[in-house]
């Protein structure tokens, strides 16, 4: 096994456009890395570098100790689960496993045993004869995982792997896949543009945006303590409320004239400036509460979702909306007054669209 | 739609059946013709239902040679076997690998190449004849196979349509290719090849049936008897002076040079189908 | 279009494009050149010697009442094989577009003359009027028409047009079923909601949908007609009676091959080729969605 270094990699294509803007970043042996954000962030291309499949226009990557910058994609000892599988259509189920072994003059007997042994743990021992088109998208995304495993490479790399399927085989295709990684152990490197996908299988996330890394860190830190105001909206569904502010003093700022306190505030900003002000959805409450601030919100309409209710409407003239349990809040409200715990609001600063924290 | 009307079937199915009477009339005709005697023909008044000299007819015109120095129509029958296979094969062959040359590699003067396939789209054979003709003769290929076939088999229509189809291929395969360590001859042997076969067909028989309906080309190339094609026999045996005509004999030739192409296209429909319209479009 | 993927090296590549590439200049650029080259020159009365002449093998050509002769009759016969071959294959397209029982069986019996060689299909055609022993020859006769093609320039270009109309037919109807397959169901259906009967349906809808097809089948049809109706000129009029179907593309054969006069018809070629050209090019909106280079 080895982890994954890399140290300023860019990509350039032709006409200058940088698609990927010097990314630095280590993923530890044996850990599960996911690299999320919009579509055209770099995230793919990063990945198809790592994976050989792109030049890089410079920097360095390492996969161990070894740096790969010039090796072709056979020998960086990495194996790749495509967004569309890329199955050999022609071929069956087990020569699509066995093939990248056979082309490694694998003995055969090692060959079948380490087939037969993917097939046991995906559960797709009853298709190995049968041809890709024969097969559900499910099990096609099996196979496709299958054709990683058997190569027992250093690395896997995921490119959007579970995009195709329907949502309730993805979020199952998704605890398989977290489970098979903890199993086997193999570093691992997972691009997605879906965020609730990145949270629950990620040891180390890794939000990107337009070429370059926004943040890095556990799924917690990283919806804990967003960086900067592209990762408060992008983490965490529905997203993160920002609403225009003004600062006040010390652990103070005011929305529209009514002033919350805040715990995590940079030190030393000047009374009077502008200031963004992020609330989560499901951070505020509603009602007054006794030592917290408060805000009031006009309610235009419910969005039902069963175990909760969603309440849109505005704050001080911005759409804001309100995540509640079913029925806390009588559902013909109209206004609504929200208690604000100073812990919760996060502040970025307008301009540079960084959080404006303690250090 | 609801408005089903009986009389509009009709009308559809009549229109057909007299569309089909009508494409097929004449060909009747030919194979009733090859069922009678030179005399019955002659008189006018040929019948509309078979005769009884059918056997007679196919034995002599495939196996012995007739007036005029006729040669057996077996021999014209292979020539022009060995002339469509030869084309068929040999632009499959040329054209996928120029075609995987164009779409899977980057190499100096790609586009130039592709180009100077592309135009010969423009230049069909009747255009250029005699200086082709002269070029063929200088290389002493008069009255051969490779004569027959060489000047037939670049064109750029297979090219184009294996470029059509490789454009079609997701990149990921090869990608997971390259990753399970394959290289381009590999690639090629075992993916490409694999998924190309009906596209592959699909040209195999559009071609032979191009190759097999050559006419002007090996009129012009071959002078021996021993050379012709049956296209081009069957012409030689009407225009010996009208009276000398063996009627039933050159419509049983015309029988026979109809079988090989129309049972291809019977049999293969779907790939020739697929091709005509692939090749075409 | 391009594929992201590529594989490395130059050797390669120029190996696997070499075979085309040989015969293309061979046998395609080369004898091209050479005619045009040789449109330029007049050869002696033994062919020994040749010199250049410059345009005079164009302005003899254009001096010649023969050849306007064959641009006329190329213009007739290519309109009437157009005309009736895509009518004839629309028709009967837009009966088997219906969804009858038995449809496909239809089509199948419609398509294979494709596969008929043009001179055996000038062949068929002779045979069935041929003046006297033609089976269909005698009942014109009988009406009191004193039909022979083998004398009279209009019957024999009447034949020619039936049998190229006939070859060709399948290969348009295959045409129009396809482009009639292709237009969505729900544009018809909105027609019909629109208060459309069935028949202003196929002029308001239908068939100005298939107008590309149309229009590519026309290109296809004309370029039939020019190059490869040969077989069916040289096997049922060889050009005559007295030279009155001979088209642009048989007097190349019929100057060069028969008159000897490898200039004029180099000339010819030429022409021929800056024909073809412009018809290619007119397709070419059609053809270029296959390239994008």
């Amino acid at each position: 096994m080895a982890g994954v270094t890399l140290d300023t990699v860019r990509k350039i294509y032709a006409g200058n456009v940088e698609a990927v803007k010097g990314v630095s970043l280590d993923v530890e042996d044996g850990s599960f890395c996911v690299l999320v954000g919009p579509s055209g962030c770099g995230k793919s291309t990063l990945l198809r570098m790592i994976a050989g499949l792109e030049t890089i226009s410079g920097g360095d990557i390492r996969i161990g100790d070894r740096v790969v910058n010039q090796v072709e994609p056979a020998d960086r000892d990495i194996a790749m689960v495509f967004q569309n599988y890329a199955l050999y259509p022609h071929m069956s189920v087990y020569d699509n496993m066995a093939y990248g072994l056979r082309n490694r003059k694998t003995p055969k007997d090692e060959i079948e045993k380490r087939v037969k042994e993917a097939a046991r743990i995906l559960a797709i021992e009853p298709f190995l004869d049968r041809k890709p088109r024969a097969l559900s998208g499910g099990q096609r995304q099996r196979v496709a995982m299958g054709r990683a495993i058997v190569r027992k490479p250093q690395v896997f790399l995921f490119d959007e792997p579970l995009s195709n399927l329907d949502a309730k085989l993805r979020v199952q295709m998704r605890v398989e896949i977290k489970r098979l990684q903890k199993a086997l152990g193999v570093t691992s490197i997972y691009v997605t543009h879906d965020q609730v996908e990145a949270m629950t299988l990620s040891d180390k996330l890794v939000v990107m945006s337009g070429g370059q890394i926004e943040q890095v860190g556990s799924p917690a830190e990283v919806y804990r303590r967003p960086e900067t105001r592209f990762v408060a909206t992008f983490i965490g569904s529905p997203p993160m409320n920002i609403l225009p502010g003004k600062v006040e003093g010390p652990g103070r700022v005011s929305v529209g004239g009514q002033t919350i306190a805040v715990t995590d505030m940079r030190e030393g900003l000047a009374p009077g400036s502008a200031i963004e002000v992020g609330l989560r959805p499901e951070d505020v409450q509603a009602g007054g509460a006794a030592g917290s601030s408060s805000l009031g919100m006009d309610v235009d309409f419910v969005e039902e979702l069963g175990a909760t209710q969603l309440f849109h409407g505005k704050v001080a003239g911005t759409d804001f909306v309100v995540q509640a349990s079913t029925g806390q809040i009588p559902a013909e409200t109209r206004k609504l007054t929200l208690s604000i715990d100073p812990a919760n609001v996060h502040l970025f600063d307008p301009q540079t669209t960084k959080r404006l924290g303690r250090f | 739609m609801v408005e089903n009307r009986p009389f509009r079937d009709f009308m559809a199915y009549l229109t057909l059946v007299v569309g089909v009477i009508v494409v097929a009339f004449p060909v009747y005709l030919a194979i009733m013709a090859s069922t009678f005697d030179a005399a019955t023909i002659i008189n006018g008044n040929m019948p509309l239902i078979p005769g009884d000299q059918a056997a007679e007819n196919y034995s002599r015109t495939l196996f012995y040679g007739g007036k005029a120095a006729r040669e057996p129509v077996m021999g014209m029958m292979i020539n022009s076997m060995i002339m469509a296979m030869g084309i068929a094969l040999g632009k499959i062959l040329i054209s996928i690998l120029s075609a995987y040359a164009v779409v899977y590699f980057k190499f100096p003067f790609r586009k130039t190449a592709f180009w100077v396939i592309f135009i010969t789209l423009m230049l069909p054979v009747e255009v250029r004849i005699y200086p082709t003709y002269k070029i063929v003769a200088d290389l002493g290929l008069l009255d051969t196979y490779t004569g027959l076939v060489l000047p037939l088999i670049a064109s750029a229509t297979g090219t184009l349509l294996f470029r059509q189809f490789f454009m079609t291929i997701p990149d990921e395969l090869l990608e997971a290719s390259k990753i399970d360590g394959a290289g381009a001859f590999r690639f090629f042997k075992d993916t490409l090849l694999p998924l190309s076969m009906t596209t592959i067909a699909a040209l195999f028989v559009i071609q032979f049936i191009y190759g097999w309906n050559q006419y002007l080309w090996p009129l012009l190339i071959t002078t021996k008897s021993s050379m012709q094609t049956i296209v081009i026999g069957i012409k030689k045996m009407i225009t010996t002076t009208d009276a000398l005509t063996e009627w039933q004999i050159a419509m049983t030739t015309a029988v026979l040079a109809m079988v090989p192409p129309v049972l291809v296209v019977i049999f293969m429909q779907r790939l020739f189908v697929k091709g005509l319209v692939e090749t075409e479009k | 279009m391009e594929k992201r993927a590529h594989f490395s090296g130059w050797t390669l590549p120029l190996l696997l494009i070499l075979p085309q590439m040989a015969i293309t200049v061979i046998f395609f650029y080369w004898p091209a050149s050479q005619a045009i080259w040789q449109s330029f020159l007049r050869e002696d009365a033994f062919g020994l010697a040749s010199e250049f002449v410059g345009f005079e093998n164009y302005i003899d050509l254009f001096k010649q009442p023969e050849y306007y002769r064959a641009m006329i009759t190329t213009a007739i016969f290519s309109t009437l094989v157009a005309f009736f071959s895509l009518s004839v294959a629309l028709l009967l397209a837009t009966q088997a577009d219906k969804s009858l029982r038995g449809g496909h069986a239809f089509k199948t019996l419609l398509i294979w003359p494709y596969a008929v060689a043009p001179a055996i299909a000038g062949v068929l055609w002779i045979f069935m009027f041929h003046p006297t022993l033609g089976t269909l020859a005698r009942p014109i006769r009988a009406v009191g028409i004193d039909w022979n093609p083998m004398l009279n320039g209009n019957h024999a270009m009447i034949l020619l047009v039936l049998s190229a109309t006939w070859k060709h037919i399948s290969y348009n109807f295959l045409f129009f079923l396809a482009g009639l397959q292709a237009i969505p169901k729900s544009v018809i259906e909105a027609g019909a909601i629109d208060g459309a009967g069935p028949l202003r349906r196929f002029w308001t809808i239908i068939f100005p949908l298939l107008s590309p097809t149309t229009f590519f089948l026309l290109v296809v049809t004309v370029v039939y007609v020019f190059f490869e109706t040969f077989g069916i000129i040289d096997a049922v009029t060889g050009g005559g009676p007295a030279g009155q179907t001979t088209t642009l593309v048989y007097k190349v054969y019929a100057d060069g091959r028969l008159g000897g006069d490898l200039g004029g018809s180099a000339a010819q070629s030429v022409i021929l080729m800056v024909i073809v050209i412009a018809l290619t090019a007119i397709q070419f909106r059609y053809v270029e969605r296959k390239v994008q280079y």
